[in-house]
């Protein structure tokens, strides 16, 4: 949670945009330049970064498993996961824990991200459905796209994005777009 | 209001094969006529609340099919029949049956409706038959001459609160015949007063049929003694004798049509949720959840250890708030206290998993009984510590591997009665079911005094199957050994229990699933006896601490045979690759550690590292490690719940400072290294910034 707290010092421009609206509420970070979102009654927790411990022969983008008060969470890199390239962890990396909700079990699951950003109200219909790239880049992860003020933020659809069972396919996919 | 009637159908489940289970042992208790008048009524009742139960939760197969056990039951209960052997083994067939049902149940699979029809058929033959000449005499007067029956049914208040359903139990008369019903709402008060939990209504039923006393009296015999009830045969219908049905029923219906149809309206809406609950079940099959029986005595120390642990918390937390170094001692054994508060707390928290092995011991009776009579053997079952406990899981899991372990004993073992006496040997053979704790683990002893192991005979088997070369000079044990090699028997004969060789090294390799081994001793033509060994839980595990690279890794104690400090000597490569280390007179092939698992090390030459001899699933391999730390017990934390299931990792656990290690799987890794498909290590992008 410090390290939330230190971001929010040092990168956040207006507190409680729209706190006071309904609809929904998300949590967005900051990824190689872009705002992305997940919605907020998902996040479990915030914290820094901190030692893995890597587990074997997983897609690379599995960074590893830590222990949050006595479960063994994975950690996932969202860099990796795009097929970013990746970057040094610096003082402003955080690990966003979130609620996965697969077929029929919820899972906890850590995504290491440059940053967070700030906390948005969303109303469901300003959020636009994302354009159809065809098979040039596979965005079926993307809930939609809501533009707050002048940004554009990226929603995610988290369950999609992390289901396990995927991590392993999409990891091929991402091999193939570097060849 | 819709009920989950979800929950109460687990639970019934659960509760019918409790009863089942008291079903069977008194029936057992009966056939060796050890048994008193009340296992007999201990047997009815549990196969009333099975059937009742059964009717109510939307399982009609498994009421019908009790409902025929029952009357049977009843009727011996009464007297009215004597139980003999084949009764006993007919019934204890039903409880299969039902046993079936409940599972098929549960699991939303079909029924097997055939063996069901055919022991139900059975069962109405027997109910047939000899009731001819010892029950007719009561029956006659009360049942044949009446066409019809008047019902008067006023319940208590309070009977709906011990739950009882009126309607269902209207509905069950209407299936004995036509029913016409008359409410009285005379004592009905009024809207502002009335409690909904409460009848008010009486009901004057009418059921006309050919339905007998006993059949009204089932299904009211749970409202004994809750309601006012009266059953009077109808009389007028009955002196004027041959006057067909049909002439009384447009009368009542012409009489009470008005009162009728308001009942029909309230049956209506609450049977639906019932009607629809079966369909319902069906569609969620696998979702069953498990739950566990705990000892009052076990919560309460529970509680207890916890008062304990809150205490010493408040005093550490007292003793920090004006901390100097003059009060370390006091601080050491505060910490003290602490620690042995935590270890009696997770014992405890373990200790409620835990269940005795009874529960496990309980088939085998049974089971022996029946194969007594199959085979014309006689044996007694001796069973000690039965209190003995062990975790739910490891129990789950144990049973069958025992199962097979004593049909073993018993058709390959015990002799038969005339070759015993003619050995020498008393006419009934014992096999002997003995568990007990030992360390960290319970062991549990199979012996039977049969005819031994001969080891010839399983050496020349051995050879004939070819697992073992001709000339091979063995001992024993290895020879004994030879007996949980896959496809391996020596029967004579393969019948239909044992024999047929699939079973003892599925056996071996169950109780290994579970970290445990199993042995044999025998002595031929007096003993054969099966050790295992369990651990008690599957949730701590005694390990061996290794470090490789950065990582420490944890390899369960009970897969490593030895450790080693390298002799280049002993290393050979087959074509420069295949490294193998030669132990005493075995090649093992050495598996870096730090290829499989994508490490990186400092450690690369065989020369600075140490060999860790492990065994999975029958293979060995040499590990190469950097270090060896130490052996800890270690609580085990499954990857599964929040990731899944990792090739040559079995799970992980938090060490003392709070980071993960991983728990190694030795089969899996050592399949993993054969598959040869692994990462290069990783780049490492670690925590540059933070650090900085």
């Amino acid at each position: 949670m410090e390290a939330a707290q230190q971001i929010d010092g040092t990168n956040t421009t207006d507190m409680g945009i729209g706190v006071e609206n309904d609809g929904d509420q998300l949590l967005t970070f900051i990824l190689a330049g872009e705002e992305y979102g997940v919605d907020i009654l998902r996040v479990q927790e915030i914290k820094g970064w901190d030692t893995v411990t890597p587990i074997p022969n997983t897609p690379e983008h599995l960074r590893g498993v830590i222990n949050l008060r006595g479960t063994i969470v994975p950690i996932i890199d969202l860099r990796l996961r795009f097929g970013l390239e990746s970057t040094p962890y610096g003082p402003t990396t955080v690990v966003i824990v979130l609620k996965v909700i697969g077929d029929h079990i919820s899972r906890i699951m850590g995504i290491v991200v440059d940053g967070v950003s700030d906390v948005y109200n969303v109303q469901e219909d300003a959020m636009k459905p994302p354009p159809d790239f065809g098979n040039v880049v596979a965005i079926d992860f993307v809930k939609g796209l809501a533009t707050v003020g002048e940004n554009m933020v990226i929603v995610l659809d988290i369950d999609h994005l992390l289901n396990s069972n995927d991590l392993v396919q999409v990891d091929y996919e991402s091999k193939l777009r570097d060849e | 209001m819709t009920i989950d009637m979800e929950q109460f159908k687990s639970t019934y489940i659960e509760e019918s094969h409790e009863g089942l289970e008291v079903m069977e042992s008194k029936l057992l208790e009966l056939d060796s006529g050890t048994a008193d008048k009340e296992a007999i009524n201990s047997i009815f009742r549990a196969a009333h609340s099975i059937k009742g139960g059964g009717a109510t939760f939307g399982f009609a197969d498994i009421s019908d099919f009790t409902h025929v056990v029952e009357t049977l039951l009843d009727e011996i209960r009464n007297g009215k029949r004597d139980i003999n052997h084949e009764a006993i083994v007919l019934f204890l067939t039903s409880v299969d049956v039902i046993r079936d049902m409940l599972t098929a149940s549960q699991q939303g699979i079909e029924i097997d409706q055939a063996r069901a029809s055919e022991v139900k058929q059975q069962l109405e033959k027997m109910l047939d038959t000899p009731s001819d000449d010892t029950a007719t005499a009561a029956e006659p007067e009360d049942n044949c001459s009446t066409s019809g029956w008047k019902i008067h049914f006023v319940p208590f208040p309070e009977m709906l609160a011990r739950g009882n359903d009126v309607v269902r139990m209207l509905r069950e008369l209407e299936d004995l015949g036509t029913l016409d019903v008359k409410a009285d709402v005379a004592k009905l008060p009024a809207l502002e007063d009335l409690n909904p939990e409460e009848c008010h209504i009486g009901w004057d039923i009418i059921l006309s049929g050919t339905a007998t006393r006993d059949q009204i009296n089932e299904i009211f015999v749970w409202v004994e003694g809750d309601c006012e009830l009266t059953i009077t045969p109808l009389l007028d219908t009955n002196q004027s004798g041959s006057v067909p049905d049909h002439d009384a029923k447009p009368e009542n219906k012409a009489d009470n049509a008005a009162d009728v149809t308001p009942i029909k309206q309230v049956l209506q809406p609450k049977q639906t949720p019932l009607n629809a609950s079966p369909a319902a079940e069906r569609r969620v099959p696998g979702t069953e959840s498990s739950s566990i029986r705990v000892d009052i005595e076990k919560i309460d120390a529970l509680i207890n250890m916890v008062g304990e642990l809150v205490i010493t918390q408040s005093m550490l937390s007292q003793l920090g708030e004006d901390f100097d170094m003059s009060r370390c001692e006091k601080l050491l054994h505060g910490l003290g206290q602490l620690e042995r508060n935590t270890r009696e707390l997770q014992e405890s928290v373990m200790r409620i998993r835990m269940i005795p092995i009874s529960f496990a011991f309980n088939r085998f009776p049974r089971m022996i009984h029946d194969m007594c009579g199959k085979f014309g053997k006689k044996i007694e079952l001796k069973l000690t510590g039965e209190s003995t406990e062990l975790d739910k899981t490891v129990m789950e899991k144990i049973g069958d591997p025992l199962v097979h372990l004593v049909r073993n004993s018993l058709d390959h073992g015990i002799e038969l009665p005339d070759l015993r006496v003619a050995a020498g040997k008393p006419e009934f053979g014992t096999v002997h079911l003995n568990a007990y704790h030992q360390g960290g683990n319970i062991v549990i002893e199979i012996t039977d005094d049969g005819a031994g192991l001969n080891k010839d005979k399983i050496f020349a088997k051995a050879v004939e199957k070819g697992l073992v070369e001709s000339g091979a000079v063995l001992q024993d044990e290895k020879i004994y050994e030879l007996l949980f090699q896959p496809g391996f028997s020596t029967a004579e004969q393969v019948t239909d229990i044992s024999g047929r060789g699939v079973g003892m090294d599925v056996v071996k390799k169950n109780i290994q699933a579970l970290g445990g081994s199993v042995e044999v001793a025998t002595e031929l033509g007096s003993w054969t006896k099966f050790n295992i060994r369990l651990p008690l839980t599957l949730a701590i595990l005694d390990g061996q601490l290794i470090c490789v690279g950065k990582e420490t890794y944890i390899i369960p104690l009970i897969s490593i045979i030895e450790s080693l400090q390298i002799d280049q000597k002993s290393v050979s490569a087959i074509a420069g690759k295949a490294e193998l280390y030669k132990l005493r007179d075995e090649y093992i092939p050495i598996i870096r550690f730090h290829h499989v698992f994508g490490v990186h090390t400092d450690t690369l030459s065989l020369d600075d590292g140490l060999l860790v001899v492990v065994e999975g699933n029958g293979s060995k391999a040499a590990l190469l490690v950097d270090d060896l730390l130490g052996q800890q017990q270690v609580v085990i934390k499954s990857l599964e719940t929040n990731f899944k299931k990792v090739d040559g990792v079995s799970g992980a656990t938090i060490l003392g400072d709070g980071t993960v290690a991983l728990i190694l799987d030795v089969a899996g890794l050592i399949r993993v290294a054969q598959n040869g498909k692994f990462q290069q290590p990783r780049n490492i992008i670690e925590n540059d910034g933070v650090a900085a």
